[in-house]
């Protein structure tokens, strides 16, 4: 009896072979049409916003604030997990998705209670797209500004 | 009490088996082997405020029950041997702290049941104690908090990924008990092993190198082959890690008959119950093996069982930090009675 009977490169390999793949197309159909779904709905609502006469500024912001309230209360009735698993980026990429890392937390560390719990966990998973979302959007500013500066 | 070859104890007076509970949750409770457990939850928060108390209680349940069947109570128990998933293995230390009893706290990650009945079996044998409550639990929702992502989190896992189960096996080793009672023959100690996996989410791979390393060190060191066996259980491997292992096997030219290696992981749902690559957690063998293992052992199907638990030692920390998995597997050789 062999006590090493493979190498780690030849393990890695056999891991690869015997580990059935994700199923890409699946879940690309899924997300295409569950994420198109949510994309609608967020169409319908500016396209309501601005039958309300709200302005070409404040139907967009209206219609985040409905979508984040959806996503939000999807997540507390448990039912935004249920889309996320079978759909994937299709829920996770719109507002709906990001309200849904912002609320997912909040109910998970509520009995650590409301500042050390809450309060600190809340971006744990909002917090990359945050850091890293308003830093982009500084140094793309920075690079508009100059560009405007000098070629314009 | 004697040792053969590195890592095997043999007990020169095997202690017995004298009560055992089965605990699991509700997702497990529609699973298949759903008629072999003792106590089937339907509130997997046991009217607890918290899921970490929720787990405590159901070890302090399992503990109980196990303790009735035996007609003791907690001051007559010697010491509980117990661990589970949580940061600080707090579940058990909850429950250890309502029972009362002289506590060894455990880590092993999903193998640390085993890794209770390998220590306990050898303080009974070494005639250090005369009963030990020796017991492992996990909980879905305790583990997912702690290790991946939080609960409503809509997220997708990938194929490989294991379901951690909310379950609980605890047994009563006992110096005198009666002569029909389950016999502790042996246990192997494994050594941590480590195939340079970094997939968090692909436990079963890390580990199968962990339990064949253990699995051929128990047969090294006893002489054994695995024909000698009636089954040898893993747990919890998973479809791919039981895959895995086979392979091993059989590139490490070690006999093993494919009806011969169960893993308890596999056993615990159903395919239609979407585990993905199956049960996981220090509960799943532990279960699994006090509900179903074990009573076919002692019904007189099964003569001489192998369970060998194996566990992926990663930590939040590590994982994070890009650290390959450490895995490691013990072994328990139960034979019926007389």
């Amino acid at each position: 009896m062999d006590r090493q009977p493979i190498s780690p490169e030849g393990y890695s390999k056999l891991v690869s072979k015997m580990t059935p793949p994700s199923r890409h197309l699946r879940g690309c159909v899924r997300a295409f049409w569950v994420g198109g779904v949510i994309c609608c709905i967020g169409q319908a609502l500016t396209l309501l916003g601005e039958a309300l006469h709200l302005t070409e500024l404040t139907a967009p912001m209206f219609t985040s604030v409905v979508l984040i309230f959806l996503g939000t209360t999807l997540t507390g009735i448990g039912v935004y997990d249920q889309i996320g698993r079978y759909a994937g980026a299709g829920s996770i990429v719109p507002i709906t998705g990001f309200a849904n890392s912002v609320a997912a937390p909040a109910i998970e560390y509520r009995r650590e209670g409301m500042v050390m719990g809450v309060g600190a966990r809340i971006f744990q998973l909002a917090g990359p797209v945050l850091a890293y979302g308003i830093t982009s959007s500084m140094l793309v500013g920075v690079l508009y500004w100059i560009a405007r500066m000098w070629f314009l | 009490m004697s040792r053969v070859g590195r890592q095997t104890f043999v007990y020169d007076h095997p202690p017995r088996i004298a009560a055992r509970t089965s605990i699991v949750g509700p997702k497990e409770a529609k699973g298949p082997l759903s008629d072999q457990f003792d106590i089937l939850l339907d509130d997997d928060l046991l009217g607890m405020k918290s899921w970490e108390l929720a787990e405590g209680e159901m070890v302090r349940r399992a503990v109980d029950h196990t303790l009735k069947q035996a007609s003791l109570r907690p001051e007559d128990v010697e010491v509980m041997i117990s661990g589970d998933l949580n940061n600080q293995i707090i579940a058990s230390s909850f429950a250890a702290r309502a029972l009362g009893i002289p506590f060894f706290g455990q880590y092993g990650a999903c193998s640390t049941f085993v890794q209770s009945l390998v220590l306990g079996g050898a303080l009974l044998s070494g005639g250090f104690l005369n009963n030990a409550i020796c017991c492992a639990s996990s909980h879905f929702c305790t583990a997912e908090r702690q290790f991946r992502m939080p609960l409503e989190m809509g997220t997708q896992r990938p194929p490989q990924a294991s379901w951690t189960s909310t379950a609980c096996g605890c047994a009563l080793l006992t110096a005198n008990a009666q002569p029909q009672d389950l016999k502790v023959c042996s246990g192997t100690v494994g050594r941590v092993v480590d195939q340079q996996i970094k997939d968090a989410n692909h436990m079963g791979a890390a580990m199968a190198p962990a339990v064949y390393d253990t699995i051929v060190a128990h047969l090294e060191d006893t002489g054994r082959s695995a024909n000698d066996y009636d089954l040898i259980a893993t747990g919890d491997l998973g479809w791919i890690g039981r895959n895995l292992l086979m392979e091993l096997f059989k590139r490490g030219g070690v006999e093993m008959p494919d009806g011969k290696l169960i893993d308890c992981g596999n056993s615990l749902f159903s395919q239609e119950q979407d585990p993905h690559a199956g049960g996981s957690g220090c509960g799943c063998v532990a279960a699994v093996s006090c509900g179903w293992l074990l009573r076919r052992v002692e019904s007189g199907e099964l003569r001489r069982i192998l369970i060998a638990g194996s566990g992926a030692m990663l930590s939040p920390t590590s994982t994070l930090q890009g650290e390959t998995i450490p895995s490691i597997s013990y072994a328990i050789c139960i034979e019926g009675g007389a």
